[in-house]
């Protein structure tokens, strides 16, 4: 029974964290030291219109509809906040923070406005996710992990998670000299011929493909702390680019394990009737993670 | 404003077809302010050039400019005659040291074998052939001990020599160096020199922003004066004169340290 229940109701969602938090992670690393950390803010700030607007003319949460939808918002931000720094005189600064926070607005707006009761996709869980919710009725036990009648009946989310942080992955392995050379020195990278332009936009792609991917899962604000928290703890831990990717993923698969196993049973442990959010739970632990790295981790600056 | 490019003609215009590096019309501006403007360059081969003049000038820019890194408004880039592209593996760049973020998260090791990543491209394995090459040019820098360091461990001369060892690495024919001893200790300065001198002993040709202008006459051949349009050019003990410096400098200088730069 234990096995049934942990399978059907534990398993998927820990997997669609754990893979959620590593997509995110990936790209955070080069965002973190391209100091462009808050780019993974802004993006899921933005992408919140486009993905309800997605959803509403099509009716489902498929995942090639909520992609355009949220490019079409990005291409949307990056216009107008264009356009509101040439013909207001703004700074670009104060343009993005319009933008940014006006698009999210409108999202939640839209989200309430719209019946979407049809379908699970309401305004708290576009904010902070529901990772809880993702569960695989059609198990039976850790057997049904080998029955592809029962496998074939996980939620898409899984598997539009996995393939998300499989194109994040092949996209780092593939692109790793240029985006070390890229992001450590850019003027050198340029004199080698290499599109330097197009390697950050295709950092910032990644990052938006790991965030519109988790929107189901951990929602558009918490999300961010997936992509900052497990790199910049493991920045504190390591001097080497390629260990600090290692640690970074280590931390985002511990961080949403431990996470989601607390946010289940903690409270049950301290005599609470209720669960809390597994995605809060999540960004909490990565906080914790990255506040002891700071405090104890080898490569602190002075 | 009239930006002529000089014509191709089928004669080598001044040596333009032989020079490594040689720039006709070039003319680069951030937003509507020229910063370099209308310039002709032609590097003399095997030789050091020093481009000189004040801040601002330009110098840097006409760099950036010629290496693709910035786009130009007008104007015609050579190498030995042809495009950047076709000769894009003969060509080292040695950026300003203070362009890049000295926390990035790498070994010494690791910036130099940056200069083998043309030649191993995305995914070729690094051999220990490719170490052996990385650790030689370290060696000729006098860094071969700090292999193993993270680069922010490095003190401003260490970082320097770690640029050049990257720029060795990469087996160029040109060297286009960005103040390559700016902020640097006594010690650099003097490793820093003896490899230029040995790389112009080989046959290659170097090219530096330069901006002391006492060391001007020992280290380099030929010089190059620019203030946003090209002052002058020539071997040292010709275009680095008194009227010149006058001219690229303005008021910035007076006339007893003009005197006392070119003797």
């Amino acid at each position: 029974m234990m096995g049934y229940e942990f399978v059907a109701l534990s398993l998927p969602p820990i997997v669609i964290g754990v893979l959620a938090a590593m997509a995110c992670a990936l790209p955070g690393n080069f965002l973190l030291l391209r100091r462009q950390s808050l780019i993974g803010d802004a993006i899921s700030h933005v992408v919140l219109p486009g993905i309800v607007v997605a959803f509403l003319l099509t009716g489902t949460v498929a995942a090639l509809p909520m992609m355009v939808g949220a490019a079409a918002a990005a291409v949307v931000a990056v216009v107008a906040i264009e356009a509101i720094r040439r013909l207001g005189r703004v700074e670009s600064g104060a343009a993005m923070g319009v933008i940014f926070t006006a698009m999210f607005a409108g999202g939640v707006l839209l989200l309430e406005q719209s019946d979407t009761s049809s379908v699970h996709l309401d305004v708290e869980h576009a904010l902070y996710g529901n990772l809880e919710s993702l569960i695989w009725l059609d198990a039976v036990g850790w057997q049904s992990l080998i029955d592809p009648a029962a496998l074939a009946l996980l939620p898409p989310e899984l598997w539009r998670m996995a393939l998300a942080f499989a194109v994040v992955c092949l996209a780092t392995w593939l692109f790793w000299r240029p985006l070390k050379a890229t992001s450590f020195d850019e003027g050198f990278a340029q004199s080698l011929g290499w599109p330097t332009g197009l390697i950050g936009m295709g950092i910032v792609i990644m990052a938006a493909l790991a965030a519109v991917a988790a929107f189901d899962a951990v929602g558009s604000i918490i999300v961010i702390a997936m992509f900052i928290c497990p790199p910049a703890a493991a920045r504190l831990m390591t001097n080497r680019l390629g260990t600090q990717v290692a640690w970074s993923l280590a931390f985002a698969v511990l961080s949403a394990v431990l996470g989601y196993v607390l946010a289940g049973y903690g409270p049950l442990w301290l005599g609470y009737s209720a669960s809390v959010s597994a995605a809060g739970m999540i960004a909490t632990i990565s906080g914790l993670i990255l506040a002891l790295a700071a405090l104890f981790g080898p490569h602190r600056r002075a | 404003m009239s930006l002529q490019v000089a014509p191709t003609g089928p004669a080598d215009q001044d040596g333009v077809d032989t020079a490594p590096l040689a720039l006709r019309g070039l003319t680069v501006a951030y937003g509507a302010e020229p910063v370099v403007f209308s310039v002709d360059m032609t590097v003399a081969p095997g030789a050091m050039t020093a481009i000189i003049g004040p801040n601002g000038a330009g110098k840097s820019t006409l760099l950036k400019a010629s290496l693709g890194i910035v786009t130009p408004l007008a104007g015609q880039i050579t190498y030995w005659g042809d495009g950047l592209a076709r000769n894009r593996n003969r060509v080292a760049y040695v950026p300003q040291r203070a362009s890049v973020d000295w926390d990035f998260p790498t070994q010494v090791l690791d910036v130099v074998l940056m200069g083998l990543y043309a030649e191993l491209g995305l995914l070729r394995r690094v051999r220990p052939q490719h170490i052996a090459r990385a650790m030689a040019c370290l060696t000729r820098v006098g860094m071969q001990d700090f292999a193993d360091r993270q680069i922010g461990q490095l003190s401003g001369g260490q970082q320097q020599r770690v640029f050049l060892a990257r720029a060795l690495a990469q087996h160029a024919d040109l060297f286009l160096l960005d103040e390559p001893f700016a902020g640097v200790d006594a010690a650099t300065e003097e490793a820093i020199i003896t490899v230029l001198k040995s790389l112009k002993d080989e046959g290659k040709t170097v090219v530096a922003v330069h901006h002391d202008l006492s060391t001007v006459d020992t280290y380099f051949d030929n010089v190059f004066l620019i203030n946003r349009r090209r002052l002058g050019e020539g071997p040292v003990s010709e275009a680095f004169t008194p009227d010149a410096l006058q001219a690229a400098y303005g008021g910035r200088l007076s006339d007893g340290l003009i005197a006392a730069q070119t003797g």
